[in-house]
């Protein structure tokens, strides 16, 4: 036992205690994630984002509301801005850095509202069957049938505008699809002998969803949730060039664009610098979903 | 007085024109401690009988007595998931994907409301042959027949009287069946249980079970002792062609 390196203990065939167990099948995972260069450079510019939100006073040179209009709209590489300043003379790389944490809030807030709301609709749902299964998956084939910037766009003209709000209007339209994957999910997994033999145990329907059918659901709400997650951060954006997201003078990526955009074709990179941002960080989130669908898909692991 | 009293059962599935009768005015009884074969070719409505018992098939009719308590409908009460319990045909299906043995018994024990759950883990798998090492390793890694244990273990935790074993051994390799056979064989001497047992394979009928009854498209058509399977001699025309097919070379 004492000869026996940690990775030989991850890897054993017989765990030794419950937390043996889940810690030799999470390694697993991570083995497979790892062998996928992809997933990993997904994961890698992930980790690079939520280190520079952490950091952000640290790692920031400037102020990212200090204004200097005697230094606006100075170009990319100039002295002590590296990648230029706004029309009111902002460091766009200081605000590049503080807007990562408002990213990783939407993202964080809309990842824990609109999957669970959906699991919980579907998996109820597609368990329940009958006219519980009717009247859920009518509501949400409503909200399924909505546009959704325009839904959103109502909501925060309803609200007002800022980002809980543009967070709440984007889970709300969100969740319709993790509904539908759950309750297909749930449908097959209803019949299924498994779920029969903890029936013939005694336990209950709350048990059963919350205990036998989240665990093979959640998942594939995993890979879909950081597949969706690109979508998320461009409604946002969307949100903030519209001005119904995050409002000035806060750094938000998606308000960086919509300020940019009255000087694009003189100064090109004020808009564009925060877009490549952008499109950075929904290029990693797809990655690593691809990579996640690989490893977390249960057809592939219950083999 | 019987173990299990079934007389003139209806199942049926869908309504109207789609309405399928799979099984038609069944009737027959197990006493304590016996075993029961219930044998047929695919479609003759033996695992329905067992699915109606359970409450997982909902619409049936004709009377349906456990130990002395009728059945009605398809809610069943912990009283009677401590009586009768169910091992399924494909053990491949039978456990969840992502649950540990040790979570799969512990979860059963606790629903049972058996306090001391560790030890009573350690000693289901000695009972079924499978031993402490197996405890917390998922369905994935285990061989077609260890999970069949475990699915074994799981239904004999809430010491159950009355076993319903629905072709226990029909989706493992010959040589693991004559394994499994066995365990069962041992596991009712030890515990003293009741088995019904539901297989198209007259040879391990035969092999397990003291009296069995012959289903045809939904109806039983004879009810005979092992003996006289094993001396060849049914009385129905069906039967003897059943067994003629079994033996045949």
């Amino acid at each position: 036992m004492t000869d026996m390196t940690l990775r030989q203990w991850l890897l054993t065939d017989a765990p030794t205690s419950r937390r043996h167990a889940r810690l030799a099948s999470f390694y697993k995972g991570w083995l497979s994630l790892r062998s996928n260069s992809m997933a990993m450079f997904g994961l890698g510019i992930l980790v690079v984002l939520v280190l520079a939100a952490a950091l952000a006073p640290l790692l920031a040179p400037h102020d990212p509301f200090a204004q200097d209009l005697a230094n606006r709209l100075q170009p990319l590489g100039s002295e002590g801005h590296i990648l230029g300043t706004d029309s009111l003379g902002r460091d766009i790389l200081s605000r590049l850095i503080y807007g990562a944490r408002i990213t990783l809030y939407i993202v964080a807030l809309v990842a824990l509202i609109a999957p669970a709301a959906g699991l919980l609709v579907g998996t109820v749902a597609g368990y329940a069957g009958g006219w519980v299964d009717i009247v859920m998956m009518r509501i949400t084939d409503i909200f399924l049938a909505f546009p959704r910037l325009v839904l959103a766009l109502a909501f925060v003209a309803a609200l007002g505008a800022g980002i809980e709000n543009a967070v709440l209007a984007i889970s709300l339209t969100a969740w319709p699809p993790y509904a539908r994957m759950a309750r297909a999910e749930t449908l097959t997994i209803r019949s299924s002998d498994y779920i029969n033999a903890v029936r013939l145990q005694g336990a209950g329907p709350i048990r059963i969803i919350t205990k036998h059918i989240w665990p093979l659901c959640i998942s594939s709400l995993i890979v879909r949730v950081t597949l969706d997650m690109a979508g998320i951060i461009l409604a946002a954006a969307g949100l903030g060039f519209l001005g119904l997201g995050a409002q000035p003078p806060s750094p938000e990526w998606g308000a960086m664009i919509s300020e940019g955009r009255r000087f694009i074709l003189d100064h090109w990179w004020v808009a564009t610098v925060p877009g490549l941002a952008i499109f950075t960080v929904s290029l990693a989130f797809n990655l690593l979903g691809d990579g996640l669908r690989d490893v977390l898909d249960p057809k592939e692991g219950g083999q | 007085m019987s173990a299990l009293e079934i007389s003139n059962l209806n199942v049926w599935f869908g309504d109207g024109p789609d309405r399928v009768d799979a099984v038609k005015g069944a009737s027959f009884a197990v006493a304590q401690g016996e075993s029961f074969g219930l044998v047929g070719e695919s479609g003759s409505g033996k695992s329905t009988i067992l699915r109606a018992m359970t409450g997982l098939a909902p619409t049936w009719s004709g009377d349906i007595t456990v130990e002395g308590t009728s059945l009605t409908g398809a809610k069943r009460d912990k009283g009677f998931f401590r009586t009768v319990q169910m091992v399924f045909q494909d053990p491949y299906a039978s456990l969840h994907p992502r649950h540990t043995v040790d979570q799969v018994l512990s979860e059963t024990l606790q629903l049972h409301g058996i306090n001391d759950i560790d030890t009573r883990v350690e000693t289901l798998l000695e009972d079924v042959g499978l031993g402490r090492r197996f405890r917390f390793r998922y369905p994935h890694q285990l061989s077609g027949g260890q999970r069949q244990r475990v699915a074994i273990a799981r239904a004999l935790a809430g010491e159950p009287d009355i076993l319903l074993l629905d072709e226990p051994t029909s989706a493992l390799d010959v040589s693991v069946q004559a394994e499994i056979l066995n365990l069962l064989t041992d596991l009712r001497a030890e515990h003293g249980l009741t088995y019904l047992m539901v297989s198209h394979d007259l040879a391990v009928i035969a092999h397990m079970c003291d009296r069995l009854a012959v289903m045809r498209h939904g109806e039983i058509i004879e009810i005979m002792d092992a003996a006289t399977l094993r001396a060849g001699q049914p009385a129905h025309e069906y039967s003897q062609d059943l067994l003629g097919a079994s033996t045949a070379p």
